[in-house]
């Protein structure tokens, strides 16, 4: 019984470390677990894969900060490596203040392994006040709501947006975001414009996504670390993609942590129950 | 190993936020303020040339759009709220805010959130012969109805009402589990990437 009262009061660091060596562990260990594609993953990578340069340009919003961009990034990144891999036109944007110049950096980094060239291949806008107002706008006329882009070069003379005016020439948009942006695109851009909206979200925001995916308002969604390794995969696969695979490589650690966490989830519940027990029958 | 500095800096500052793992202390607490003041610095700095000086000076200055100096004084009035005498004009630019906010938003959101929702939960259709799809799609009717009525509290939870009602929670508790499941992922997700950041990006330990 002693065991149990010990296992309830263990120092909460040991966990800790626990954690970290299971995750840090893997990265040093050659495992591969494979990874099955979700629907909604599997949606969304379908849909972008039938479009073709003449499609006109995808639009992907980059709607996080720091916080969340470890789940983020390598989502935006597959996005971005799958749209170039087809020639595809990238609009790139972001309805954060502080997640403009992710977008900005992502977005370049990314157009250099593929030789894009901004303003030909991809533009990158600048940030908007007033996410609503924004999405409405862009429903209305894009270069009318970003008269420039990033750069400061005017948006009617850059070829990438050559007969763009709204989201009648834009056949995705795709809200990267931790928070309820994504709802703002489905409410502003699919029920008013009717535009075909995708989600990449955190793991913490997938499951509010879900009804809209049965509703068919959202066309796809990458659901945290494991959505983007979902497409990484995809794109390896068939696009047979340079550079780092992130949120792959980091799949066996978020495994291990899993089991971890099951095992300490188990623990935790014996050693309450055989406690509780023991306090009873002192009672 | 990194020779960049900037790569030094984030995770040197990357430690110091995990050293409160450990026990709250000076290295944390300097990072904290640090990741607020510049957060606060930067938002303040993309809003000062993307809001102040492209909308607001480059219309007047260089596109002499002079209906633009309207909308600007209107939100300028928000400003007066530190005005005990001249406050009431603050009202004035959030009547707009509200009035404009409401109008676009009400009928929108009612559309996607409730007509959307009702209308794909009341329509049970064969999917296609799909026996799964038509599983679920009885699941999710079953559960919509459950955990509404627990919600419904005009009626005491008693009998076939109580019973359903019980359901609803069963349907709420998997909901959680769902929810809380997904969130111990995201948050492995977030120390994943950090230390694929200290092992390959700063220590070069992987590749």
């Amino acid at each position: 019984m002693n065991f149990w009262i010990r296992i309830s009061d263990i120092d909460r660091r040991w966990i800790y470390l626990l954690m970290a060596i299971a995750i840090i562990l893997p990265f040093f260990v050659n495992i591969t677990i494979p990874i099955r594609i979700s629907p909604p993953t599997q949606d969304l990578y379908t849909y972008i894969d039938t479009l073709s340069p003449d499609s006109g340009p995808i639009l992907i919003s980059f709607d996080y900060d720091p916080s969340t961009q470890g789940e983020l990034t390598p989502m935006a990144i597959a996005l971005l490596r799958h749209a170039f891999s087809k020639n595809l036109h990238v609009i790139t944007m972001s309805l954060y203040p502080t997640g403009i110049g992710i977008a900005e950096n992502i977005t370049s980094d990314i157009a250099k392994e593929y030789n894009k060239i901004e303003g030909r291949d991809y533009v990158v806008m600048p940030y908007a006040p007033g996410y609503s107002a924004v999405i409405l706008s862009i429903g209305e006329d894009i270069k009318n709501t970003f008269a420039t882009d990033y750069y400061g070069n005017r948006t009617d003379t850059l070829s990438c947006l050559n007969g763009v005016k709204n989201f009648e020439q834009i056949p995705i948009a795709i809200s990267i975001s931790g928070s309820s942006t994504p709802y703002a695109w489905i409410t502003y851009g699919y029920t008013k414009y009717g535009e075909k909206i995708g989600v990449g979200t955190t793991a913490v925001s997938a499951t509010s996504y879900y009804p809209y995916l049965r509703t068919k308002q959202v066309a796809g969604m990458l659901g945290g670390l494991k959505g983007a390794a979902e497409y990484e995969t995809l794109i390896r696969k068939f696009y047979h993609t340079k550079g780092r695979s992130m949120a792959t490589i980091g799949m066996n650690s978020q495994s291990m942590a899993h089991i971890i966490m099951i095992i300490l989830i188990i623990l935790g519940n014996i050693s309450y129950f055989a406690i509780r027990k023991q306090n009873k029958r002192s009672a | 190993m990194s020779t960049n500095i900037w790569i030094w800096i984030a995770a040197l500052l990357t430690l110091a936020i995990y050293s409160f793992l450990y026990k709250d202390n000076i290295v944390y607490k300097i990072a904290e303020y640090l990741l607020v003041g510049v957060s606060i610095g930067y938002s303040i700095a993309i809003t000062w040339y993307n809001v102040v000086i492209a909308k607001m000076v480059v219309p007047i200055r260089d596109q002499h759009n002079f209906l633009t100096i309207i909308p600007i004084l209107i939100g300028m009035l928000m400003f007066a709220r530190f005005s005990k005498k001249h406050g009431w004009l603050s009202k004035i630019p959030i009547s707009f805010v509200i009035g404009w906010g409401a109008g676009v938003a009400i009928p929108l959101q009612f559309e996607t959130s409730i007509v959307e929702h009702v209308k794909n939960t009341i329509a049970i259709p064969w999917f296609g012969g799909n026996i799964l799809l038509l599983v679920n799609a009885i699941i999710i009717f079953i559960g919509v109805i459950a955990t509404l009525i627990y919600f419904y509290f005009s009626t005491p939870h008693k009998g076939v009402i109580g019973k359903v009602a019980n359901l609803g929670i069963w349907y709420i508790m998997i909901a959680f589990g769902a929810s809380f499941g997904y969130t111990v992922m995201a948050r492995i997700s977030l120390f994943i990437d950090r230390a694929q950041f200290l092992l390959h990006d700063w220590l070069g330990l992987i590749h």
